[in-house]
């Protein structure tokens, strides 16, 4: 038996009996208890096992620094691990297991690691691990993964609710205690818009754990009037259960809100929300934590820091052990032996190394004494204590410890400012300044009694007010116990056996020793050695004494060893939280064509292109897989008319006077030149020499151009076209928007698609091939194209979005009518490539105009964007691969976009590789077709190439030819 | 004669719908033109709005007519809404029919802020009503305006209105959710 339920005191709700499971065991505890109160309450000692020896541990904090009692929490067939206990608030029905423990966490058979010790010390992995070679994947690499990791996952998708939300004030005070409600306080009176941010989900800090005497009243009844008073004010949030995790950029700061993990029933509500919080101000209130002292077998289940008992004494209720010693070397210890005395619990003895130790208590004091060892596997029964030359033992169920304080510098480290050695209280601060506008006070800053800590939280608040410009609220610090700290250096206690340093990654004072003897003396290497301070407490608990038993081994002061990286975050984020409705569909944005709908009624599979779904082909009864449908519609755009929604490529409407120069530079062929009611076709390069994009552009006016991009670089070129703008030529009469959304556009194309067109519009214009022209159809104003994308006859028809779904309804019937119908993007996709039409898998970003054979589209008789670039030597000439078309010699055979091109008989190598194939299609006229880059292909043609493709087993031969394989004189589009 | 039938962009998608203290509707804004006054032409575009009772706005900011408001939407660029383009407004600036390219929400009641401080990375106290901005939802680019102190209106792509609707009601669902607990 070990710690037990006071029969009172505390702040949980005694008439609220919560009920729950832990390893399927039922327990009780009362509303207001963590999971970690729960179990001391009911005498449970062992919650969880190490991670490397599988020793059994018991709860050492009372904070989210905790290192032992991490456990998995089982919600469903869902399994969140690595939750701490002293975090987890208890709930009706809450099920958490220990990890880490095989079978169990009394039993585990995994603790023969911990007889075998001396052969796993620091390094064992890099010597271990090392030969034969053959083994390292085959067999080391499974066995260490399958021993390494805290926790296991379920498996399966989170399918859980997480947020993500902004918020912005003038002062964000982080943490609830003395000096954090003072700094809110001041700030919130000022009229600041005020966010104070706590991880507990009672906010008071150690005015809970502690309960000293502010102005004459308890500590926790003062924190509940002052936060009273703030809740009372519209100027300020409260964010309990929030945990300011990173100090970012301009004011920044992310936190981690639990919002739902202690609810029984949660509804819709979310997990956790991760927080985006830019401050003007930041008050860092966030207190210290408390260090242990390494002696031999300091992590059994039992022993515990003095502050933490404190939080359970007064803050629970509970008692840590039935005879309790305590250790330390602050009056903290003290203060904890006090506490505890006062509560009914029996005090062993206070064990202070101190000489000079005060012995007026009603409890046994051993001063100039230290504890050299423990006993007990499951729970810590004997304390071996050395009093000068003496040592004797002490019974105890529980050690009570502190090695002093650590203010929590983490924040104000975050952006890479390290923290200074402060020796009066010997452990690091924060460098003022570290972070722009963040101001650390109270404990945070070293300063520890309670009266201190209002005072200085009042200070940084007024101060924060000061920056701001607001004017200072009348506000005194209230009366508070003003003890001194008085420390006396006690990192290790040497000894034979181990002595713990970082609980949650078993490392000991020997390993740090090792490290330094092995030649790893900087901390940034006995870190990456031992792997101290790498486990989820990221080394709250040991990073300052292993350090300092590091400076001790290598000769150096702590202050000249200096400390690790602080790095975002504080404490454990799951990535859930912080992709918060990112899962799944919520990846990103939806883009649904008007016809969409119609599209699914034909039973159309749907394929991404960029955020847009468009059909892939529409399937008729009877046909079996997307080569028959495919093949239908292609012979169907060829030998009648097809109708396709091609709403998704890029529109740009220009205007202005110099629109037409405008177009001329960023485009290598002239558009000043374009008649009236004129399309052209444009390449454009990126300033680079590499083609950007390409699509064609109408001159609607004079002073008016609608210009057309690929749906892949909608975004891209309007981009670049408003940095051209913007950057190369702020003085022109140029003005750019997109109506990519405004115009639902469908092609219409096929040797009867005058007639299909006929059927809808008022009046059919007679357009040349790359004519444009408004037109009529029923009742409301369209723009007609007649621009060609298939080889065949083609129009392409706007009107506005509104009437896009009706209108695609309108021609699909009447295309039907005609023997014509829908098609979709493999059919597209063959049309284009038996004309040798280019899309971005021919202009992928690292091909030139050359490389596609369009090097005369980029007009000798101005500049434009790319152009120098592009003739730059290497960018074009023989060496250069070049857009070719290709077809299998036996016909039949397969092709594959991604393959590469061999000469035929030389090695299949790196060193030969001639080129690769972009886009491959089966034609029904020519079988399997592709378009590929192959090195002076343009002068190959006509000579075999070899297909390989180690993905897909693919090895053929193929013949080079010319990209256009239909129509190259473009008979059809034009008649 | 036939006609085609027109759709909103938010036709249906299961709107309006209200939880908690916020209401999310389709919010149809009528004609929308966008307006880029053409070099040195600004003093023309403010006397060809003035019969609307408005003038081009500064960045960030909108003007409510009678029947029309006038939104900054951008460099050198505001969008018209509610109204068709005063005559003269055609020569001195460039002007784009907008309308059918954007999908409109209005978001109103006193948690509606709360609602959007889940998508929009904005300081919304410091957005005042009569104040305009583009910025995103989620991933969607926004035009975000508040015409009064509970009520926001929103423009997204056309295209994205289902996701802009799916997941401001997820923002709102979950928002009820935590005021339950």
């Amino acid at each position: 038996m070990s710690g037990y339920r006071l029969s009172a005191g505390g702040l949980v709700d005694r008439s609220q009996t919560v009920r729950f499971t832990f390893d399927g065991l039922p327990f009780t505890g009362y509303h207001g208890d963590t999971l970690a109160s729960a179990l001391l309450g009911n005498g449970v000692q062992v919650v969880g096992r190490s991670f490397k020896y599988h020793r059994p541990r018991g709860v050492l904090t009372a904070g989210s620094e905790e290192p032992n009692a991490l456990v998995e929490v089982l919600d469903g067939a869902q399994k969140t691990p690595n939750v701490r206990a002293t975090v987890q608030e208890i709930f009706p029905g809450l099920a958490a297991q220990a990890q880490n423990a095989w079978p169990s966490r009394n039993l585990d058979l995994m603790a023969v690691n911990d007889l075998l010790s001396p052969f796993l010390s620091a390094g064992f992995y890099y010597k271990t691990f090392m030969w034969p070679r053959a083994f390292w994947e085959r067999l080391y690499e499974p066995l260490i993964r399958r021993a390494a990791g805290l926790g296991r996952l379920s498996g399966r998708h989170d399918e859980s609710r997480y947020e993500k939300v902004f918020a912005f004030c003038d002062v964000l005070v982080i943490g609830s205690g003395p000096a954090g409600l003072m700094a809110a306080l001041a700030a919130a009176r000022s009229g600041a818009r005020v966010i104070v941010a706590d991880e507990d989900a009672r906010m008071g800090g150690r005015l809970l754990a502690d309960r000293p005497e502010i102005d004459g009243m308890p500590g926790d009844l003062w924190a509940a009037q002052v936060l009273e008073d703030l809740a009372g004010m519209p100027n300020v949030r409260l964010m309990p259960r929030t945990t300011v995790v990173g100090a970012h950029d301009q004011g920044t700061y992310a936190a981690l809100e639990r919002v739902s993990l202690h609810r029984a029933a949660p509804g819709d509500a979310p997990r956790e929300a991760f927080w985006r919080i830019v401050a003007k101000r930041t008050v860092l209130a966030a207190g210290a934590l408390e260090r242990g002292i390494a002696f031999c077998n300091n992590d059994r289940p039992g022993i515990m820091l003095a502050g933490a008992a404190r939080a359970y004494v007064h803050r629970y209720g509970v008692a840590p052990g039935q005879r309790v010693a305590v250790f330390g070397t602050t009056d903290s210890a003290r203060q904890t032996a006090r506490a505890l005395q006062a509560a009914g619990v029996q005090v062993a003895a206070l064990i202070d190394p101190r000489e000079d130790a005060s012995t007026l208590e009603d409890f046994k004091v051993i001063r100039g004494a230290v504890v050299t060892d423990t006993q007990g596997r499951k729970g810590l029964r004997r304390v071996q204590v050395r009093q000068g030359s003496n040592t004797f033992a002490l019974e105890a169920d529980s050690l009570l410890v502190s090695g002093g304080w650590n203010p929590s510098v983490h924040l104000a480290c975050h952006m890479n400012g390290r923290p200074v050695w402060d020796d009066g209280i010997a452990a690091f601060v924060p460098k003022p300044g570290a972070v722009p506008g963040l101001d650390a006070c109270g404990a945070a800053a070293g300063r520890f009694s309670t009266a201190a800590c209002l005072q200085d939280g009042l200070r940084a608040g007024l101060a924060a007010v000061a920056d701001l410009g607001l004017a200072a609220p009348a506000l005194t610090a209230p009366q508070a116990e003003d003890g001194s700290y008085d420390i006396t250096r006690l990192w290790h206690v040497p000894g034979k056996g181990r002595a713990w340093l970082d609980f949650a990654n078993d490392v000991t004072v020997k390993d740090v020793m090792l490290s330094a003897q092995e030649g790893f003396r900087s901390v940034e290497h006995m870190k990456r050695y031992t792997t101290q301070g790498m486990a989820p407490d990221q080394g709250k608990n040991s990073n300052v004494a292993a350090l300092a038993v590091l400076a001790d081994a290598t000769g150096q002061t702590i202050p000249g060893t200096g400390t690790t990286t602080f790095r975002p975050p504080y404490t454990p984020v799951s990535i859930a939280a912080m992709g918060g409705g990112g899962r799944a569909s919520g990846f990103a944005p939806q883009r649904f064509l008007t016809s969409d709908a119609a599209s699914r009624e034909r039973g159309a599979p749907m394929i991404e292109a960029g955020l847009w779904y468009r059909p892939s082909y529409f399937p008729r009864p009877g046909e079996t897989g997307w080569e028959v449908a495919c093949d239908r519609e292609v012979r169907m755009v060829r030998s009648a008319v097809g109708v396709c929604d091609v709403s998704t490529l890029g529109k740009i409407d220009i205007q202005g006077a110099d629109a037409g120069r405008f177009l001329d530079f960023v485009y290598t062929n002239t558009f000043s030149t374009l008649p009236v009611g004129k399309v052209r076709y444009g390449l454009m390069l990126r300033e680079d020499g590499h083609v950007m994009d390409d699509g064609t552009t109408a001159r609607l006016g004079a002073q008016h151009y609608v210009m057309t991009t690929t749906t892949a670089a909608a975004g891209q070129v309007m981009r670049h076209l408003d940095f051209v703008a913007q950057a190369h030529c702020p003085d022109w009469d140029v003005r750019m928007i997109s109506v990519t959304e405004q115009w639902a556009q469908f092609a219409v194309a096929g040797p009867r698609a005058r007639d299909l067109l006929r059927a809808v519009l008022d009046d059919l214009p007679d357009l040349p091939f790359m004519g444009c022209a408004e037109v009529g159809l029923y009742g409301i104003r369209g723009r007609l194209f007649r621009i060609s994308f298939s080889g065949e006859l083609g129009f392409e028809l706007a009107v506005p979005a509104r009437f896009g779904e009706s209108l695609f309804r309108d021609l699909v019937g009447r295309a039907e009518t005609l023997s014509g119908g829908p098609y979709g993007m493999e059919a597209l996709n063959v049309l284009r490539i038996e004309k040798g039409l280019i899309t971005h898998a021919e202009i992928h970003g690292r091909t030139t105009a050359f490389d596609i054979g369009m090097a005369k589209m980029v007009s000798p008789k101005k500049d434009c964007i790319g152009k120098a670039a592009a003739a730059r030597p290497g960018m074009h000439g023989p060496d250069r691969e070049q857009l070719v078309g290709l077809r299998p010699v036996q016909p039949g055979q397969r092709l594959t976009a991604g393959a590469h091109l061999f000469t035929p008989g030389e090695d299949v190598k790196r060193e030969n590789d001639q080129g690769y194939v972009t886009s491959v299609g089966p034609s029904p006229s020519l079988g399997w077709i592709g378009l590929g880059f192959l090195k002076n292909g343009r002068a190959r043609v006509g000579e075999m190439v070899r297909l390989v493709d180690h993905l897909r087993g693919l090895d053929l031969l193929c013949e080079v030819c010319d990209p256009v394989f239909l129509d190259p004189a473009g008979e059809k589009l034009r008649g | 004669m036939a006609e085609l039938i027109a759709k909103s962009p938010g036709a249906g998608l299961h709107l309006p719908v209200t939880r908690g203290g916020a209401t999310l509707a389709e919010w149809l804004p009528g004609a929308i033109t966008s307006v880029a006054p053409f070099a040195g032409a600004g003093d023309k575009v403010d006397a060809a709005l003035t019969p609307l009772g408005m003038g081009f706005p500064a960045p960030n900011g909108m003007a409510q007519g009678k029947t029309a408001r006038i939104v900054w939407t951008g460099r050198g660029q505001a969008f018209l809404i509610g109204a068709p383009a005063p005559e003269g407004l055609g020569a001195v600036a460039a002007l784009t029919d907008q309308s059918d390219g954007w999908a409109g929400l209005r978001l109103a009641g006193p948690a509606a802020a709360d609602v959007l401080a889940r998508l929009v990375p904005l300081d919304l106290d410091s957005f005042a009503p009569g104040t305009a901005a583009r910025s995103l939802l989620g991933h969607m680019a926004l035009i975000l305006m508040r015409p009064d102190p509970e009520v926001w209106d929103i423009l997204v792509f056309r295209s994205m209105a289902r996701t802009a609707i799916h997941e401001l009601d997820t923002a709102m669902v979950q928002l009820a959710a935590r005021a339950a607990g």
